[in-house]
Order: C-alpha cells, then structure tokens, then sequence
C-alpha cells in the first residue's frame, strides 16, 4: 500500500482508498520487516499513530494539505520534542529535546505523519554511514555496500520505499551523496531558505537541511513545507516560498543552458561507467531541447582542503557543548572538572568527530588561524565567484553527484581522506552556498548513479523544474532495489 | 627615583535591556537558580542566537555619548574555552570589529582642571552563568540565569596615571551609563565591574613597563587600593631588582593585595573566530540618527548650562549633575521656586544630608521636588527664616505634611510686624544694661549678643533683617 510517491499517497488519502491509519500502519510493518537495514535509529509507532488518527479527522475535516496523513521520517539531526534525538552519536544516546526543529515543526503542521529517526554518521561527520554509534546503514541495492552519507538512513528508508520521503541535512553533500548512492533523489536548499531552528549544528556556515524522495515532484511537495522564514534562525533569509510542485510544469527543458564544469568530468578517481551514465543522461537533456555548454570552475580542486579547514574548524566549537555537565554523556564519577570533561567527551565522541574537532581546534589556534582558517575563507570566496561567473551563462550545471556508486561496507573506513574524497563534487557547493539536487540517472555495475544539477542561488524551482524534466523523459526514479538492478 | 603609574581600565556595564542579548529570557536579578535560562542559554542542541536590538541601541547611545565612532558594520566571534558555567562552550563576543570605536570622556582633576581620557573600543557580549560552590557537597553547582546577559565592555586608553585617577573615569563612566539609562549601575549585583591594567615607568620614560591585570574589581573603593597596591608591588619588585610578569591578578579585599591567578586559568588559547550563526551587524545612519535623537542631555552639557544659567559654581554644576536623577530633581526645584541657588544650596545641603543619613535615594525620598520647592517659596517670600526652615524641613521628612501644614500648626510663621519687634527690642535692651553700657562704650560686637536675645524671645521667628535694623536704630540712634 505504501510503496509509491507522496504525490500518489495524498491523492490515495484523498480519495479515500486507505486512511492514514491504515497507512501508517504499513509503513511501520514494513520498518519493522526491513530491521537488517539499520536505517532507523528510533521508530516511534505509537505517537505516529496518533499524528495518523489527527490527520485522518483533519482530512474528514476538509482541511488537508498535500503531506496531510503521509508517513515520513526524519534524520536523527532534528531536535523532536519528546522523542530522542541522538545524531547518531553515543554522546546523545538519552537525550531527549523539549523543542521541535523547525523543520519538523513546519512538516507537522502541513500533516506530514512522522514514523521515526532515522540512522546517520555520527555528527553527520562521514560519507558512509559508517560513523553511526548505532552501526551502519546498508544499501538497500546491495547489503555489503555503504548508503553513502551522512543522511544514509533516511536515504535507505526512501530507496527501499520504508517511507516516501525522509529529512536530511547537507553539509557537504550529506542528502546529495546518499542518495546518489540509493538511487534516490536529494535535494540540498540554498543555504538561507530553510531554517536550521533545531538542526543539531555540525558546520553552521554550511549546514542546510532538505527533502530526500523518490521523485522531484515529491522533493518539491516537502521542500514548500520546509522553506519558509523563521525569525529563530538569523542567517534564514526572509524571502517568499513559491509552490514547488505547481512550478514544475511550467519548466521546460527547451533552451534551458546547461553547464558541464570540464573540471568536473576530468577529475582524477573517477569510476568511468560513472562517467558513461552521466553522459547518457546530458544526451537526454539535449534530445529534449536543452543547450549543453562547456563551462569551467577552476577552483574546484581546492574544494575539499578548504572543507575541511572550514567545517572542522566550525564544529569543534559547536561541538564544545557536549562537556558532560548539562545533558548527554557524562562519565562516570569524575574526580574533578577536567576528568569530567576529558572522560564524558573521550567517550562520548567517535573516531571520526575526535578527528575533525582536533583539526578544527588546531586550524583555528593562535599561530595557524591565519595560515588555514583565514586563508580557506579567502579561497571559499573564489569559489563562489568561480560559480557566479559561471551561473552568468549557463540556468544550471550539470555534473556527477559522486565519484563512484556505493563502495563495499569497509572499504574506506581506515582511510579518512579516501572518504573525504567522495564529496568531490559536492563540497563546493556547500561552500558557495548554492542549491543543488542529486537525481538518479542509470546504473554502473548493478549500482545506482547520481546526477547533480547546481542552480542559481534561490533558484530551487529551475532545478526541481529541471530534474522533474528529465524524469518525464527516464524511468530510473521509478526503478526499486529487488526488482532489478 | 620618580616612578608613573600607567593604567588603562576595561569596564563592563551589563546592560539594562528586559531579555538576554541572544535570547528571549529575563535578565532580572535574583530570581531562583536556573529559572531564567532558556534552551539558548541553557547551550542547548540546535538552538541558536538572535541579537537583542535594545541592546544594540544601548551600545550606539554609549558611543554616541563618547564621542565615538559607531560601526557600520561590526562581527560577533566565539571566544572559546571551556568552563562549567559557559554552556555553549564558547562566549559569543565581539573581537576584531567592535560596535564602538574611538571615543573619550573627560574626567575632574583634585587641582581643578579636567582630563581627557581615550577609550579604545566598546564591544557587545554576552556574560556567563555562575558557578556556586557551597552546598553542593564535593560538586559545584551552575546557575545559569546570568548566561546571556548582555555586556558593554568598555576599554579605556592606558591614559590614567594614578589610582585617583582611574577612580575619576570609573566614577564619571558609571555616571554616564547611568544617565544613558543603558545600566542600572548595581555594583553590588555586578553590573558594573572593573579590570584594571596596571604598569609602571621612571618618570619620562616613553616606554609603557609590564603590565599586570586585575580582574573582577566590583567596588570604587577597592579599584583604588587594588591599583595603590599593585603599584606599590610592582615599583618594590623592580627596585629590587626584579621584574614584573605579564599576568592576571586578582584582588582579596581581606586582605587589601593582589594575587597572581593560577596558571592553567589563564594559558587558555581561545580560538576566536566570527560566529558562523549571527550576521554581521549593520547599523545604518538611520539607525544612529533615531538613537540620537532618543539621547538626554548629557552630562557635561548639562553642568555648562548650569553654570551658564544658573550661575552655579562648577563644582555644584558637577555635584548636581553627577545623576541624572539629581539633575532633574535640582531643575523641578529650583523652577518651583524660581530660584536656583537657594535650590542648589538646599539639594546639595540640608536635602543630600538628610538621604545620606538615613540611607534612602531620591526614588525612596519622604520629600519630592514639589515639597521641596514649596518649602524654599515660604523663606524667599519671608514666611520663614532660613532657620526655622530647617526645622520645617526635617518635619516634612518625618511626614508630617506640606511646608505650609507645618508652618501653620506650628505657628512659625515670622514675625515681620514692626511694633512688635521694637517691643521685643526696647525689652532686650532693658533687661540687659550692663551689655547696652559696653556697646555704647564701643564694643560693637555685642551687636550679635542683642540679635540672640530678640530672636530667642521671639522663639526664633523674628524677622531677622528687621531686628538687626531696629536695633541698629535704637543702639546707635
């Protein structure tokens, strides 16, 4: 029953084919069945429940919206008033927030049904889900390979169809990458346009949180429920929310100016049947009209040193917090302050976020600020202005989402730079701040190959208008794990 | 040799706004621990900061009263280092460009000249909570209803030469914020506190010596003997041979020296970097035009203006406008009796002695400006002597009603009717022969001896003029 789009739910609801309830009702079966995927941190039947019965009388009512009575699910990042919120980590294991984010507020006000947390690096620090103090994800299309990361459980859920639709956040690619890797659709907002009210922060200049689905449709029916101004938030921007979904009709790929950032396609690393299916799909676009240019982002090859300068130095201060005297971890019976926090933090954190708040804090010390924070800001400039110029010319760039398709569980787990390296193509957009979506666009080897468009900034509407375009003219979005492959 | 003290002070002034700089909770005094500290300032996940804008109005009226370049642009950063009662981990403070530049404020010297004093910068912050540490056992308790008060921090130039004189800026910078009404000045809440930047030089050395900083100096009082002392310290230290450690001090008022802190509390690298969660601040000319015009009079226009008007001395003028409160008090004064000196000597007299006496301030005086002016009316309209109208005043303050209530049931009202003062004088001078003997043999003085015996007959109402006229007449007549 619940296996299709959110479009398709809603219309079922409305029609009266099944309740929300009975609804509801599958999408908890169907968690419950697919526990081997680990993409659930905290499923919540009961309270879902009882959201299903109030959307259920709220449709009875006449009152419902597009996500009214639609089960989803949201990334283990969003603060959920009463329901813990771990972001993955064993330092968040009890901690359970009183205040909704304001992007689980906004997708409980349009009706949306919320099943449960799902799965995530920890810190939404890793590409692989690997990072997780509740163990990995896997993908759906193969269990020995990763989901990609840092949002791989909500990325699983929607690829295995657990959910229709799933929260993520991107910091680097976090929403782009997994679902590149599940063959599902992710979408990451201008960096402004959705609130990060409640988001657990992890690099607050680059963390934006968006929509994972199936379809582009879909992402734009969430996106209209997410975006939107929160005065909570200083740097949201205070800018009216078009209808998504009623703007994607109006798209046509006809003349639309495509970019191919020639940096992009000749990057070092890159898997070539990869390559082939993002070939394929530019084909596509230029059989139905679009204008395909050679562009080029010469600073891209710094993208990621300047990451990771900036996201570490970033989160080693949000991170301070977690010190063990307030809430979240705190070790055991600590002989004095420092033992408190040396302990509650030693053991709370994983590798990998020990890792980045050790590089951050060293990145911004007295004697190396200028030589790394200060410089990477320098460069992040001229790589916004790189896109600028390019976004002069062309509506939208096209480029692979992800070096490779999902790589074997294990696999890159000892080798932090390997992994940081699956965010090539998605890093700079971060850095610039721009919206980007990844789409499904073919396989290589039996896995899922994404396809990543990067718009203007605000310009959510071309890019959804974009990828919905293309979905009119493929059928990868609608191609499942166990099917085929 | 000859030794100058060089000093510089960092002053914070936490301001009077109803919320919290980054968040919507009071910023009231005393309430039960941890009952004003929201998820903001609690550091909770997720939770971010949204400036207070009062508090930046209050930070441009400072700026506007030093005379200071206001930013058009201005960067919080996170200060960061850990401690139990900053929740977040980091103080959210601003570093390199600070809401306020350059500006100064010119303080009283002893020999009666004025000083002009630099102040670098004022920058906005937040404070951090408290930590308690008595009743909890082997543990501290954190109490975070301070966290996230809004601080002015307030740096000075090193241009104070002796402790007097940093006590002079201090005094007249607490006047200032005060009058602003962007603080309520409690030093004992700590409101206003003190570091102080100490060093020393051989007089006509253009170098500055190492400096010492005292922290947390919440009083007058011990901002003077804190820098006396440390003066005293660090003058010893090199005449002995030593040399002074840059380094954080701290003053214990038992025992009236300063201590050098621990080490490890101050070896803190603090990691400052621009708060990737606030946006830079923008403040338009608008903006600094409306806040302007929102402005009291100031303090040293005001003190002009009194001398220029009212002709006070400069040092009255001064007194009176120490406060604004004072100000206004002596201005409703002396316009309800039409006569500022007598207004200015009885604010600065008989009306500041009794407040200080029974420890009370003008918001808590048994006698307002009204009463006060009302009183002043009855001896410039000769009601009244001067003298009787102390009696009538210290009345009032015992609340036993208006000046003229007083008066009347008192029966104090002079006595200004001729013959009866000439009866009272013809009776002086006959019951006192002997005195009268000796006044006509030329020993005038006794003048005053006849004034007392008239006045103490008339139980003090007496016009005073008329009976030293009228005797004047009959002793030398």
């Amino acid at each position: 029953m619940h296996d299709r789009t959110i479009a398709e739910l809603a219309a079922g609801l409305s029609r009266g084919d099944f309740s929300s309830v009975e609804l509801t009702r599958s999408v908890l079966a169907a968690i419950d069945q697919a526990g081997d995927l680990n993409a659930f941190i905290t499923v919540t039947p009961e309270q879902a429940l009882v959201e299903a019965e109030a959307a259920d009388a709220r449709r009875a009512r006449g009152d419902a919206g597009p996500l009214t009575g639609v089960p989803i699910a949201h990334k283990d990042i969003f603060c959920t008033e009463g329901v813990r919120t771990s972001c993955g980590s064993h330092m968040l294991d009890t901690f359970v927030p009183p205040y909704d984010a304001f992007v689980v507020e906004r997708l409980r006000a349009a009706g949306a049904v919320m099943v449960g947390k799902t799965n995530m690096d920890e810190f939404a620090m890793g590409s692989s889900n690997e990072t997780s103090w509740y163990g990995p994800v896997r993908n759906p299309w193969d269990s020995t390979a990763v989901p990609g990361g840092s949002s791989g459980g909500s990325a699983a859920a929607v690829a295995a169809r657990l959910v229709p639709g799933a929260t993520g956040t991107d910091t680097g690619g976090s929403i782009r990458q997994p679902a590149a890797l599940t063959g599902i659709c992710g979408l990451k907002p201008t960096y402004g346009r959705v609130s990060r009210y409640g988001m657990v922060a992890f690099a607050s200049s680059l963390d934006q949180a968006g929509p994972m689905a199936t379809d582009a449709r879909d992402l734009a029916l969430m996106l209209s429920a997410m975006a939107g101004f929160d005065p909570r938030d200083s740097t949201c921007v205070e800018r009216g929310v078009p209808d998504y979904a009623a703007a994607l009709g109006q798209q046509d790929l006809a003349g639309l100016r495509i970019g191919l950032p020639r940096e992009y396609f000749s990057a070092e690393g890159v898997d070539p049947g990869v390559t082939r299916a993002i070939e394929e799909a530019v084909e596509v676009f230029r059989a139905a009209g679009a204008e395909i240019r050679d562009i080029s982002l010469p600073n891209t090859e710094l993208a990621v040193p300047v990451y990771y300068v900036i996201a570490p130095a970033e989160a080693s201060s949000n991170l301070s917090r977690f010190d063990g005297v307030r809430y979240g971890h705190r070790c055991s019976d600590p002989v004095d302050l420092e033992d408190l926090y040396k302990r509650s933090r030693g053991e709370g954190f994983g590798e990998e976020v020990k890792r980045r708040i050790m590089v951050g804090t060293y990145a911004l010390s007295a004697g190396y600020y200028d030589a790394y924070y200060l410089k990477a800001q320098r460069v992040r400039r001229m790589i916004r202005d790189d896109f600028a110029r390019a976004l002069e010319e062309v509506d939208v760039i096209a480029a692979p989402t992800a070096p490779s398709t999902a790589f074997a569980l294990g696999s890159k787990a000892d080798d932090p730079v390997q992994m940081y390296l699956s965010d090539i193509f998605t890093i700079a957009v971060n850095l610039a701040g721009l919206p980007a979506l990844s789409l499904p666009a073919g396989f290589s080897g039996g896995r899922p190959v994404g396809l990543q468009l990067i718009g203007h900034y605000f310009d959510e509407a071309r890019l959804l208008g974009a990828a919905h375009g293309y979905q009119q003219h493929t059928d990868w979005h609608s191609r499942r794990p166990g099917a085929e492959g | 040799m000859q030794w100058e003290a060089v000093i510089g002070l960092e002053l914070h002034a936490q301001l009077a706004t109803r919320t919290k700089i980054f968040s919507g909770a009071s910023t009231a005094y005393g309430a039960d621990a941890n009952t004003q500290a929201c998820a903001i300032d609690l550091g909770m996940p997720g939770v971010l900061p949204v400036l207070n804008e009062r508090a930046v109005r209050f930070a441009i009226r400072l700026g506007l009263a030093l005379d200071a370049e206001v930013a058009g642009r201005s960067v919080f950063a996170r200060k960061n280092y850990f401690y139990p009662d900053l929740p977040k981990g980091y103080q959210i403070s601003q570093y390199e460009i600070p809401v306020v530049g350059t500006g100064h404020l010119d303080i009283d010297l002893d020999d009666g000249t004025s000083k002009r004093i630099g102040v670098t910068r004022a920058h906005l912050e937040e404070d951090a909570g408290k930590s308690l540490h008595e009743g909890f056992g082997a543990m501290s308790g954190i109490d975070l209803n301070r966290a996230g008060t809004p601080l002015l921090e307030i740096v000075s130039e090193p241009d104070l030469r002796s402790a007097k004189e940093a006590v002079a800026y201090m005094k007249k910078m607490h006047s200032l914020v005060r009058y602003l009404r962007i603080c309520d000045g409690n030093m004992q809440e700590g409101s206003f506190r003190c570091d102080a930047n100490v060093s020393v030089r051989p007089l006509g050395q253009d170098e500055f010596g190492t400096r010492t900083e005292i922290k947390n100096l919440n009083s007058f009082r011990f901002v003077e003997r804190a820098i006396n002392y440390e003066i005293e310290r660090q003058i010893e230290l090199i005449q002995d041979g030593g040399s002074v450690t840059q380094e954080t001090r701290l003053y214990d008022p038992d025992r009236g020296e300063t201590r050098a802190m621990r080490g490890k509390e101050e070896a803190n690298d603090y990691r400052y970097f621009p708060d990737p969660d606030l946006l830079p601040l923008e403040i338009t000319a608008d903006l600094i035009n409306e806040v302007r015009a929102e402005l009291p009079e100031l303090p040293d226009v005001r003190r002009a203006r009194f001398v220029a008007d009212y002709g006070l001395p400069n040092y009255d003028a001064g007194v009176l406008t120490a406060s604004r409160e004072l100000a206004d008090f002596f201005e409703a004064v002396a316009a309800g009796c039409d006569d500022a000196k007598l207004a200015a000597n009885w604010v600065m007299g008989d009306f500041a002695g009794a407040l200080n006496r029974d420890s009370l301030d003008l918001a808590t005086s048994p006698v307002d400006a009204e009463a006060l002016s009302g009183l002043l009316r009855r001896i410039l309209d000769d009601t009244i002597s001067g003298k009787i109208a102390k009696e009538v005043f210290e009345a009032m303050w015992q609340g036993e009603g208006d000046a003229d209530t007083i008066i009347s049931d008192r029966g104090l009202t002079q006595v200004t009717d001729a013959s009866e003062i000439e009866a009272l004088v013809d009776a002086a001078i006959a019951g006192n022969p002997q005195q009268l003997e000796q006044y006509r043999a030329g020993k005038t003085k006794l003048m005053g001896f006849f004034v007392g015996q008239v006045m103490k007959a008339s139980g003090g109402k007496a016009n005073p003029q008329q009976v030293n006229e009228i005797l004047r007449r009959r002793l030398d007549g």
